[in-house]
């Protein structure tokens, strides 16, 4: 300890008690006031952490601009455009596409349908014909036509999302997206 | 422990510098006098902190700023209690600036050697009011839009430079994205930065001094660690107990409706530690001075006089001079911001317009709050288009010159005249000669104008309705105050017209029907039937019993106790809703089609002169031609109650 610290223990002692509580009011004291700046913007920053997911109107399908008809059976996959109204903080962008599927029939009346993000990073995948399997350009994760991951780029099979055939001919679907990187589909938002 | 600090010290010379941050003398004791610097101190830190927070939600353009700090105040968890702490320490601030000013000046703590001290001091004094004026612009609502309006004009105001400063200030010709890009550089950026390094020089060279001891032999010497720091600590607890209860009372800060650069704000006010200013700029003898004497001369010559403190006080009475100097700007400072409040107070159009920003900020909430959200273009867009928010204003413009609504213009104020004092002036001539003019020098108080025509704050209700059917003179009294041209005592002709027409005489001879108990019910219904007509809101069905047995007597004029002596439809015409067959013809008397409601006032406002209407009695202006559809259509749905 250098010699001013002595200094002051010298005058302290002379009220050894008082000197203690003096040290810890101080302290805490300063730490109070410091904190309840910094604790009530922690949390203002936690908000995006806290926020509850707004429960949406309906059971959560969306008619799809393509019937069961326009499909062929077993035919190529179709791109189709998820849109949806955006939510983004203040603003609400009514009908913006927000991400694609890739629809396949497989029977009569039954539609198989894959988010066109890869699980692995969250690129979009690319049907080629050609080759009859789904593509990813950023890091080459293939899928076969019915959605099963073809190398071990890729942690999972593509993402089949629900599909249900109404009224005889329209395909109705729950468009969700999954967090990329896990074996496992972990919905998103 | 022990090892890892003195690794610590050994390469970085922690203790030193700890010791010399903590242990500093305080000879004659700690002392309370002492604590304003450390909550200043405090109460920047408290301004880094939130604003830092704040800055993680804040989205400067002129259609997100609004909207974000909207998002932060009414979204964000603790936003309110966040964006709050900020708006109340920057004002706790500025009083603690005034009290660690007063008490260096009292003190004498400005005198040799710490002159150059001081002037760092009133140097930050500076960069925090610059703070406190950009913070003021970038929530981008009408309040401080307008008030920094002021500011930047009084910049533009600067001898030589000013046109370019303000320019520079706002990024261009007129406020726009770059005014707030600028200023929350400014306000984030630049000042805080200045603000660190001017303190940091601050606390370096009042060290160096050391403190400013009136009387060393007051108490035994102690050190700024811990008993300084304590009398600190609960002087910041005091300052955050404050700012906290205001935040918390306040439900944090105001936010005004999203700045309009084409609509007028009336409530327009600097921020309160500014009313003083305000105040001055509004004496006449100031104003006559022009805006640079009063907004840049006069405060740089009283900052001037701060500034040469230290000089002054080496005299033998200048240090007396100096803290009679400051006392009188203090009081100075407090009597023009009270003068400011108390007349503001006293001021029913301030009032008034107090009252709409409330309204305002209030119905913005409402509108933001639609499923719909806030349109890209930004809130102000909702306001614009709202029927209960630019109804009044409308009303007020284009209505209020004639009419009243419930005593008022719509919006709340008064309709009020003040007539000029003119008085001659000997005026000097540029070629130096002196001439009389004639010059408005005053005003004598305002007096209520009268109406000239009808209040239509319950125009289309049922008891408009009744009260046109059973006193319809009474109703329409208003236009005895439109006098003949050539005699002022005589009521004008038009008037007479309307006030002693066929409808008055109707209203007066069938008031006997309706004292009759019997027919109470009758009204009621005859009533119901024109106010279910106009199908406005909570207006009673068409097919609904009561508006049926009226529509009974609209068309036959059959009461339970005797009838009409002319009936309804033999001078007015009416559509029924849904129904190809005119009751009565058009001609005599305005057509009753849809009454009150929507589609008739549209038509009226139009051209109330149409021979649907008043015909060639009319005297009313046809404001089909003088408001766009979009205004009328505005104006209309506010009328009868066409919003949500």
């Amino acid at each position: 300890m250098s010699q001013p610290h002595l200094d002051l223990h010298e005058t302290a002692s002379s009220e050894p008690r008082r000197g203690f509580m003096t040290h810890i009011l101080a302290a805490g004291i300063g730490l109070l006031v410091g904190a309840v700046p910094a604790c009530a913007g922690l949390a203002f920053f936690l908000d995006p952490l806290m926020r509850k997911k707004k429960g949406g109107s309906g059971d959560g399908f969306l008619k799809m601009p393509v019937s069961l008809d326009a499909l062929e059976i077993n035919g190529e996959p179709q791109l189709v455009k998820i849109i949806m109204d955006k939510v983004d903080a203040w603003n609400t962008y009514l009908k913006q596409p927000v991400g694609a599927v890739y629809l396949r029939r497989t029977d009569k009346d039954k539609v198989v349908a894959f988010n066109s993000r890869c699980p692995h990073l969250g690129c979009a995948v690319d049907y080629k014909p050609s080759e009859k399997h789904y593509f990813c350009p950023c890091h080459t994760s293939t899928f076969g036509v019915d959605g099963i991951k073809q190398n071990e780029i890729p942690p999972r099979d593509l993402d089949n999302l629900e599909v249900q055939i109404r009224n005889g001919g329209e395909v109705w679907l729950k468009f969700q997206n999954f967090r990329a990187t896990t074996p496992e589909k972990i919905p998103v938002g | 422990m022990n090892a890892l600090i003195n690794w610590l010290d050994n390469r970085t010379g922690l203790k030193k510098l700890m010791h010399e941050a903590l242990y500093e003398n305080i000879p004659g004791g700690a002392r309370w006098r002492y604590v304003w610097g450390s909550t200043l101190m405090f109460t920047f830190t408290i301004q880094v902190i939130t604003g830092l927070f704040l800055w993680t939600a804040y989205s400067p353009s002129t259609t997100t700023a609004w909207e974000s700090v909207y998002y932060i105040q009414h979204h964000m968890q603790y936003g309110w209690l966040v964006r709050g702490l900020h708006h109340f320490s920057a004002s706790a601030m500025t009083v603690l600036l005034a009290l660690h000013l007063m008490q260096v000046v009292i003190d004498g703590a400005y005198k040799a050697p710490r002159e150059i001290n001081f002037w760092l001091g009133l140097i930050l004094m500076q960069v925090v009011l610059g703070l406190s004026l950009t913070g003021y612009l970038l929530p981008w609502d009408q309040k401080g839009y307008y008030a920094t309006q002021v500011s930047t004009e009084i910049m533009g105001a600067t001898p030589v430079v000013g046109p370019q400063l303000q320019q520079l200030a706002q990024g261009g010709p007129q406020y726009g994205h770059h005014t707030l890009t600028r200023f929350f550089a400014m306000h984030a950026g630049v000042l805080p930065g200045t603000l660190i390094a001017f303190i940091v020089l601050h606390i370096a060279v009042f060290r160096r001094h050391g403190i400013t001891v009136p009387d060393p032999d007051r108490a035994p010497a102690t050190t700024f660690w811990p008993d300084q720091v304590l009398k600190d600590g609960i002087a910041c607890l005091a300052v955050l107990g404050t700012v906290l209860t205001l935040t918390i009372w306040h439900h944090g800060a105001e936010l005004a409706a999203p700045a309009d650069p084409s609509e007028a704000y009336s409530a327009a006010r600097p921020e309160w530690y500014f009313l003083f200013l305000f105040q001055f700029l509004r004496f006449g003898w100031v104003e006559h001075q022009g805006l640079a004497f009063g907004a840049i001369y006069l405060p740089g010559a009283l900052m001037a006089i701060l500034a040469a403190m230290p000089i002054i006080g080496r005299w033998k009475v200048g240090h007396r001079f100096n803290v009679i100097f400051l006392f009188v700007m203090m009081v100075g400072i407090i009597g023009l911001t009270g003068l400011a409040l108390k007349n503001d107070a006293a001021d029913p159009d301030f009032q008034a317009a107090v009252k709409q920003a409330q309204d305002d900020s209030v119905r913005i909430e409402e509108l933001a709050e639609r499923p719909e959200g806030i349109p890209l273009e930004g809130a102000v867009s909702l306001l614009r288009a709202d029927p209960k928010a630019q109804g009044p204003r409308l009303f007020a413009r284009n209505c209020a010159p004639c009419h009243r609504y419930d005593g008022h213009d719509g919006t709340g104020r008064k309709v009020t005249f003040k007539e000029p004092i003119v008085e001659e002036v000997l005026e000097k001539q540029k070629d130096g000669t002196q001439k009389k003019v004639k010059k408005i020098i005053d005003y004598k108080p305002p007096v209520e104008v009268l109406a000239t025509a009808t209040d239509l704050g319950k125009f289309g209700s049922p008891d408009w309705i009744k009260a046109v059917i059973t006193n319809f003179k009474g109703t329409f009294a208003a236009l005895e105050n439109v006098k003949d041209k050539d005699d002022k005592k005589k009521i004008a002709e038009s008037s007479k017209h309307f006030l002693e027409g066929d409808m008055s005489d109707w209203s007066s001879t069938h008031a006997q029907h309706w004292r009759v108990k019997e027919n109470e019910q009758a009204l009621t219904d005859l009533v119901a039937f024109l106010h279910s007509q106009g199908q406005r809101r909570g207006a009673p069905g068409i097919s609904d019993e009561a508006p049926k047995r009226g529509r009974q007597i609209f068309e036959t004029g059959k009461l339970p106790v005797g009838k009409f002596e002319s009936n309804c439809i033999d001078c007015h015409s009416l559509q029924p809703v849904g129904e190809d067959k005119l009751l009565g013809e058009v001609g005599a008397g305005p057509t009753l089609t849809s009454y009150g409601g929507d589609r008739w006032l549209r038509e009226f406002l139009s051209n109330p002169g149409h021979e649907k209407f008043y015909g060639s009695n009319n005297t009313m202006p046809a404001f089909g031609e003088r408001l766009t559809e979009k205004e009328l259509d505005l104006l209309v749905r506010w009328m009868v109650g066409d919003y949500e």
